[in-house]
């Protein structure tokens, strides 16, 4: 089984990213679990989303203490939160952010960088101030871990997002192809 | 044909399929998925039906009971503080014997406010008249809706049903649903027409004066045997629903891995599904453990846990609420069905996952230890499991 | 059921599964309970409708154009006299009709 934590601030996606991606492993014949842990359903608020993706059903109906992988939408996070809390030894901690992977530090751990929120811009996802930048995010994702193709990637985010569907299919390839990932990691 | 719903999505989904003629509900969180995603497949013209908006759930249990004296299917969905709103119409439409079906999103009652899973919403309902049934999967959630309408429109029955799912366990976990089709349930659960209903080439008046003398007491005795009845509808329309769907739930008590245990734990909702994965560790180490899902609370399947208890030596009862002065509600009730057995196992409660409090397989580990660590059998024991010391 | 006559049942399974009454008010002739009883000075009425607005017991019925009391059901209560904008209806003792 693989576990994915999503972190993110309230209407940036997190939740519904945590779901686009459960629907993409769905459509590669998978059993998924996709579930938000939130104080408020407000915007700005930080909140965790998470996805469960096996070859057999799942039954574990708990949270997610040792995630394969993590996935950060709001680089700002890094600074509040311990995002590599009970991470995985070879898990991957993909990150939305303008900076160089070298330059982020998540201690021993595989960093993948991509810059979502500009992706986000550029496709009129969500506002200038509020860009929505889930499907930016998990085109690096797919690329990263693997754990979707991009081609159902892209399948989950034409069934789920409700408009702009092919702005965040394009945004989703972007990201896919502009991944930046640390060349010093083990 | 299958999809990736969450616990809402499905019940929205099932008030969809069962063609729910009025739908009356206040969003409150956990619940407004249910009430945005009807909204969503009304607006996109896939669902015909009349939803009332209303001011609060006190108003939208009110006009549900209205819509089904009228003989309309009708559906309704709350949550925690809401459904506590709408405790007096509860009595109401069980009184005036309206088939409604309620989703209930079991979660914690302020304050502190908590928008977690907690079954002491629906369990503080128990004596309201309704039939109370708890989910395990979304799969479920849909499932049984289409049953449920099955079993309370049945004109030996004729109560209304609540169906509870754990706040985010499953009321926002998304996870594969196989949605059946429409004909099936068309031919499955064909039209409700009850014999009395408001009809203007028929008056009748509903829900009149009785004086002690005359005929409150039958009335209720009627509601009684109403409930006693629905207890072979449950397992009929479980038996008919498998031979359509090909899915079955167990009807009242879904046993799992039981057969010869000597510890059987007892659960109700989503919690049920890490605890078979207990189940199955304890098994491959050779100990003897099972799981009974509760899935009906009212009517209580009393004869059930008499025959499971029966070559059973500790039954652990976890309760995801508490009836404060006593104990968890499931405890206490499951005791009192088996105190006239000659030859009774003992029984064993634990308080767990009050407020959302992650039930984790550490938690069930340590509970199943308890059990298996007991060794006076006239012991009996009440616990708060994982208390932060 | 029993329709538009009185509801009696000798045992529990004769009843409906909740209180329901066909024709009860056909039945229950609340006229019954009436001490005083409205009487329309027709003369002065000036067809306004304001009693038949009014009467809480639909027991002021107008019959072409005119306000008449349906003494099967009217309770006597009053309302219809306080409210007349013309003092055309006063409330008089049964016992002295």
């Amino acid at each position: 089984m693989i576990e994915i934590r999503f972190h993110g601030r309230g209407g940036q996606g997190a939740v519904i990213g945590a779901e686009i991606l459960a629907e993409a492993a769905f459509l590669e014949g998978k059993f998924v679990q996709a579930f938000p842990y939130f104080g408020v359903e407000r915007r700005g608020a930080p909140v965790t989303a998470y996805t469960r993706i096996d070859d057999s059903p799942i039954r574990l109906r708990t949270n997610i203490y040792t995630p394969d992988h993590v996935v950060v939408l709001d680089p700002t996070l890094l600074e509040i939160i311990d995002v590599t809390e009970g991470l995985k030894e070879n898990g991957w901690v993909i990150v939305n952010s303008h900076k160089a992977p070298g330059d982020i530090d998540v201690g021993s751990h595989r960093v993948a960088v991509v810059n979502a929120t500009s992706i986000a811009r550029k496709y009129g996802l969500g506002s200038v101030s509020a860009p929505i930048v889930n499907t930016s995010i998990l085109g690096a994702v797919s690329k990263a871990t693997g754990v979707v193709s991009i081609d159902m990637l892209t399948s989950s985010i034409r069934n789920r997002v409700p408009s702009k569907v092919e702005e965040n299919v394009q945004a989703a390839k972007d990201a896919y192809n502009s991944i930046l990932v640390d060349q010093n990691a083990r | 044909m299958k999809k990736v719903l969450s616990g809402n999505s499905a019940a929205a989904y099932g008030s969809m399929l069962v063609r729910a003629e009025v739908i009356s509900a206040y969003p409150i969180t956990p619940q407004t998925k249910i009430v945005e995603k009807i909204a969503d497949l009304i607006a996109n013209g896939e669902f015909k039906t009349e939803f009332v908006k209303v001011e609060s759930e006190h108003s939208a249990m009110a006009a549900a009971v209205s819509a089904s004296l009228v003989g309309a299917r009708t559906f309704t969905a709350t949550s925690a503080q809401g459904l506590l709103l709408m405790h007096e119409i509860l009595h109401w439409a069980s009184a005036s014997r309206t088939p409604i079906v309620m989703v209930n999103i079991n979660r914690g009652l302020a304050p502190p406010w908590s928008v977690w899973a907690d079954q002491t919403d629906s369990i503080a309902q128990r004596d309201t008249g309704w039939m109370q049934f708890y989910c395990e999967s979304c799969q479920e959630v849909l499932d049984t809706m289409i049953q449920l309408y099955k079993v309370a429109e049945d004109k030996d029955v004729l109560l209304p049903a609540m169906l509870s799912e754990d706040a985010f366990l499953l009321s926002h976990t998304s996870e594969i649903v196989d949605i059946p089709d429409q004909e099936k349930v068309d031919d499955f659960l064909g039209t409700f027409d009850p014999e009395y209903k408001l009809d203007v080439n028929r008056p009748m008046s509903f829900g009149s004066l009785s004086m002690p003398h005359q005929y409150y007491y039958e009335f209720r005795y009627k509601i009684a045997e109403a409930m006693e009845n629905a207890k072979n509808k449950i397992i009929e329309v479980e038996r008919d629903f498998e031979k359509v769907f090909g899915r079955s739930y167990g009807g009242f008590l879904d046993l799992y891995r039981c057969d010869g245990a000597d510890i059987v734990l007892v659960a109700a909702g989503s919690m049920s599904s890490t605890i078979r994965i207990a189940v199955d560790e304890m098994r491959d180490k050779g100990h003897k453990v099972g799981l009974a899902r509760l899935r009906v609370f009212r009517p209580f399947p009393v004869e059930e846990f008499k025959k499971l208890a029966k070559d059973v030596k500790i039954i652990g009862v976890l309760d995801r609420s508490f009836c404060f002065g006593y104990e968890g509600a499931f405890f206490t009730e499951i005791k009192s069905a088996l105190y006239n057995m000659d030859d009774r196992p003992l029984v064993k409660g634990y308080v767990v996952g009050i407020g959302g409090r992650d039930v984790t397989l550490d938690v069930i580990f340590e509970i199943i230890d308890d059990c298996m660590k007991t060794t006076d059998t006239k012991e009996e024991s009440f616990k708060w499991i994982g208390l932060k010391g | 059921m029993p329709d538009d006559h009185e509801i009696n049942y000798n045992s529990y399974k004769e009843l409906p599964p909740s209180p329901i009454a066909t024709g009860s008010s056909l039945v229950f002739k609340t006229g019954g309970w009436r001490t005083m009883r409205p009487i329309i000075d027709l003369e002065k009425c000036k067809k306004c409708g304001i009693c038949w607005k009014y009467c809480p017991d639909v027991s002021i019925i107008i019959v072409e154009d005119l306000p008449k009391v349906d003494l099967d059901y009217c309770k006597g209560c009053g309302i219809c006299a306080n409210e007349c904008p013309f003092d055309a209806i006063v409330m008089v003792e049964e016992e002295s009709i």
